[in-house]
């Protein structure tokens, strides 16, 4: 079995957003978009031992060893985050290599409690072998294997990745962040073939979980870029499940700072849209 | 109290704006039965009474009814009540009327019915040939009528484990007339009760901040298939009830020596256990044996209650602020919720506790095999800087996991109810399921009962009851038809509020004595 370690940014033991019913979830480290309205941008770049945060931690918790990562002293860090604010390359010196065995332990522990795993991050299809190691340690283990295994992506992996995938991942959740390709790289500095062609394939093999529509104001809120979105979505499975959700200007970089939160009435209207053609699983957060 | 105080009390009662008709009443009568002296104890016991190490919740000198009864209700549907002139019920419409009548002549020790039955599964069999819409406007008028006939927060109803039309057809009415009359619990099985019913439960839970959720497995384990939650968390044995509830102040105890943790756990804490005991037992025999309740109420003479069901609560309160006391003598930095330590300690004063209500015999409790039962008591609105009965310390609370983990362990000795309340993520109302997959896990860890509160929800539970935030907001300009406010902004500042107008409902069992 590849038992590769995830670099993982941090795990989360009840989660009630990312995917059905409570979930473990954990976040990977590092992501292949650059998306201008990210959350969480401390989670795109891996760490370059760079030694930034190292001489900014008031605790002294941080230093540079042998390895490839800064080095955290778990007592003496108090979560300030004052690392995360100065690191110049997005990153953070939180992130480890976590083992699969480490990680099924603490699945272990919560398991009566959820009802499965995700995968987030960072982008989670950036790491498939680690991704591949953890949902097969799951699905083999006969007190782990009823819990559903997710995948919540960007959607740009190649087929190559889903396809190693299939038979331990019961689906994945997958953003389009727009469906025109210029409104995709303005949003994201990629294009988005790579994201349409997963959709695409992830419903012909009955594992594409939702389709996350991120309304970002002056980007894709338009009712044209919605009723483009609905008709291609619909092609493919008018029956897929739809979550509609507003940009809200928390935790985003300054480059985002001209950006305003969406309007939960323009978030019904667009949501208006895809009811108009025949979607009925449709949420707006 | 000399005959002049007793007079300038029984008068400012008497003469107390803010009381209507029936809450003078109750408290002339608190009044003339403190008149009476206390049952006899030994010197000991009563100055850890005067103390507050050991306290009996204000139940009066001269208990004349049990604490709490659960009335067998489905006995009663059966064989109708000669005292009441009722024969047995027939149809949905003269069920509900037995019942509402019924209720009105249960006793407790607020004078208001502390047990409304499984009502599901009492009103099911009268259900046959009754459509959809007459079950729900009946259901809905019965309700309104309980909300406003018993005004009282602790009038507590009981739903489940099996699915059935009744059961959703009053989570639909809560929904919609959001009462704070009856309180409600769900009994949970891993069998029984489907992931949809819980998924019912919670969205009501959403509008409502109720049901409790109740591990029905524990309970049949520990009680028999027979048994009822009342009040504030109170499982007994249906057809039973509990004398009295004695409660034991765990932080007094801890204050009350300076030696070490084995030497609290090996002479103090027994010491004022059997003090706490030695007034239970005193209170018991003067109900039974000189106020003969059960050989004159009509409840107990047609059977609808019977004393060989019967038990009495084994209260305890404050074991944070003890185990924080006790670790601190020790000079150790563990603290209650902290996953060390401390908790370790807490699970030794409790299984001791256990341990010591399992052997010490207790007059007229054959209901728990003549013995009490251990009971983790929720508190009353005089309780400064102590915490409710095993809770962590509110805003000391560990995330949901870790919160679980340190309180189960407790959950298995308290067979008569433990309250836990969970703050939850309000994320959960766009994903109920969630929400009933920490039920589920709640319970396979061991957790008997406990309910959550959603973070931005309407309501807000503050020790184990309900009431409504906007009416504490509310409650500061104008009346207030429920007691249960009362008593919550009581708790919230700590100081009994000044009322303006009489409310409709009060908290007696919460704010016992009048005229605060």
């Amino acid at each position: 079995m590849n038992t590769a370690p995830g670099l993982v940014n941090s795990t989360i033991r009840f989660s009630a957003v990312d995917g059905p019913g409570n979930r473990f979830v954990v976040f990977t480290q590092g992501c292949n978009f650059n998306c201008i309205t990210c959350h969480n941008p401390y989670t795109i770049m891996e760490c370059t031992s760079c030694g930034v945060c190292v001489r900014s931690c008031p605790e002294a918790a941080l230093t540079i060893q042998a390895g490839p990562l800064v080095v955290v002293d778990g007592v003496a860090c108090t979560r300030c985050d004052i690392c995360i604010d100065v690191c110049p390359e997005d990153s953070t010196p939180l992130a480890r290599y976590v083992e699969v065995k480490a990680l099924v332990a603490e699945i272990r522990a919560v398991a009566p409690f959820i009802s499965g795993v995700t995968v987030s991050g960072g982008e989670a299809t950036q790491q498939p072998g680690f991704v591949r190691s953890l949902f097969l340690a799951i699905k083999s283990d006969s007190t782990l294997s009823h819990l559903t295994t997710l995948v919540d992506s960007n959607g740009s992996a190649p087929l190559g990745v889903w396809e190693g995938l299939m038979d331990v991942m019961d689906g994945a959740m997958i953003d389009l962040k727009a469906l025109d390709p210029d409104v995709h790289v303005r949003l994201t500095a990629r294009g988005n073939a790579d994201v349409l062609r997963s959709i695409d394939y992830l419903a012909q093999h009955d594992k594409l979980t939702e389709v996350r529509l991120l309304i970002v104001p002056g980007y894709n809120d338009g009712l044209d870029a919605a009723e483009h979105a609905a008709v291609w979505l619909r092609d493919i499975d008018p029956d897929m499940r739809i979550k509609i959700i507003g940009y809200r200007a928390h935790g985003v970089r300054v480059e985002a700072s001209h950006i305003r939160d969406a309007d939960p009435v323009e978030l019904d209207e667009i949501a208006g849209v895809f009811a108009d053609h025949g979607f009925r699983d449709l949420t707006v957060v | 109290m000399n005959q002049e105080e007793f007079v300038d009390q029984v008068r400012s009662v008497i003469t107390d704006e803010i009381l209507t008709f029936h809450q003078r009443r109750h408290y002339l009568a608190s009044l003339a039965e403190n008149a009476l002296p206390y049952p006899p104890v030994g010197d000991a016991c009563a100055e850890a009474l005067n103390k507050g190490i050991i306290s009996d919740l204000f139940e009066g000198h001269a208990p004349y009814r049990p604490r709490y009864l659960l009335p067998d209700y489905e006995r009663a549907l059966t064989n109708g009540s000669g005292h009441l002139e009722l024969d047995p019920p027939t149809d949905l419409d003269e069920a509900l009327n037995f019942l509402l009548i019924l209720y009105t002549q249960v006793p407790s020790i607020t004078g208001y019915p502390v047990y409304l039955g499984d009502i599901d599964s009492l009103l099911l069999p009268y259900t046959g040939s009754v459509s959809d819409t007459d079950l729900r406007s009946k259901i809905r008028l019965f309700w309104i009528a309980l909300d406003r006939i018993l005004p009282d927060g602790f009038v507590h109803a009981n739903l489940g484990p099996t699915d059935n039309r009744v059961l959703r057809t009053i989570l639909d009415v809560e929904r919609e007339l959001k009462q704070t009359v009856p309180n409600l619990s769900l009994k949970v099985d891993p069998e029984l009760t489907p992931d949809d019913l819980l998924r019912d439960a919670v969205t009501t839970v959403f509008a409502t901040a109720k049901p409790h959720f109740v591990n029905h497995e524990m309970m049949v384990g520990d009680l028999g298939t027979s048994y009822g939650v009342a009040s504030c968390y109170n499982s007994m044995k249906q057809g039973g009830g509990s004398h009295t509830l004695v409660r034991l102040n765990l932080k007094e105890v801890a204050l009350a020596q300076s030696g070490s943790i084995e030497s609290f756990l090996a002479d103090t804490l027994p010491h004022y256990a059997e003090l706490n005991a030695e007034l239970m037992e005193a209170r018991i025999r003067f109900l039974v044996e000189e106020a003969k309740f059960f050989d004159h109420d009509f409840l107990a003479v047609e059977g609808i209650i019977n004393l060989d069901r019967f038990s009495a609560m084994y209260g305890v309160y404050g074991l944070a602020e003890a185990v924080n006391i006790l670790m601190e003598h020790e000079g150790s930095d563990s603290r209650y919720g902290d996953g060390g330590e401390a908790d370790e300690l807490s699970y030794r004063i409790i299984e001791r506790l256990r341990a010591f209500v399992d052997e010490r015999e207790m007059p007229y409790c054959q209901g728990a095999g003549g013995r009490a039962f251990l009971h983790s008591q929720s508190g009353i609105d005089s309780d400064l800087d102590v915490t409710a009965g095993t809770r962590i310390p509110i805003g000391g609370e560990p995330e949901t996991f870790e919160h679980i983990a340190t309180v189960a362990p407790h959950h298995r000795h308290f067979d008569s109810g433990v309250s836990d309340i969970f703050k939850i993520d309000d994320t959960v109302q766009n994903n109920p399921e969630a929400m009933v997959d920490i039920i589920r896990g709640a319970f396979i860890s061991g957790m008997r009962d406990f309910t959550f509160n959603i973070d931005d929800n309407e309501f807000v539970r503050i020790t184990g009851y309900l009431v409504r935030k906007s009416d504490l907001e509310r409650f500061s300009e104008g009346p207030e038809r429920h007691g249960s406010t009362v008593f919550a902004a009581g708790s919230v500042a700590n100081s009994h509020v000044t009322q303006r107008r009489p409310k409709r409902v009060l908290i007696h069992e919460h704010s016992p004595r009048p005229g605060q």
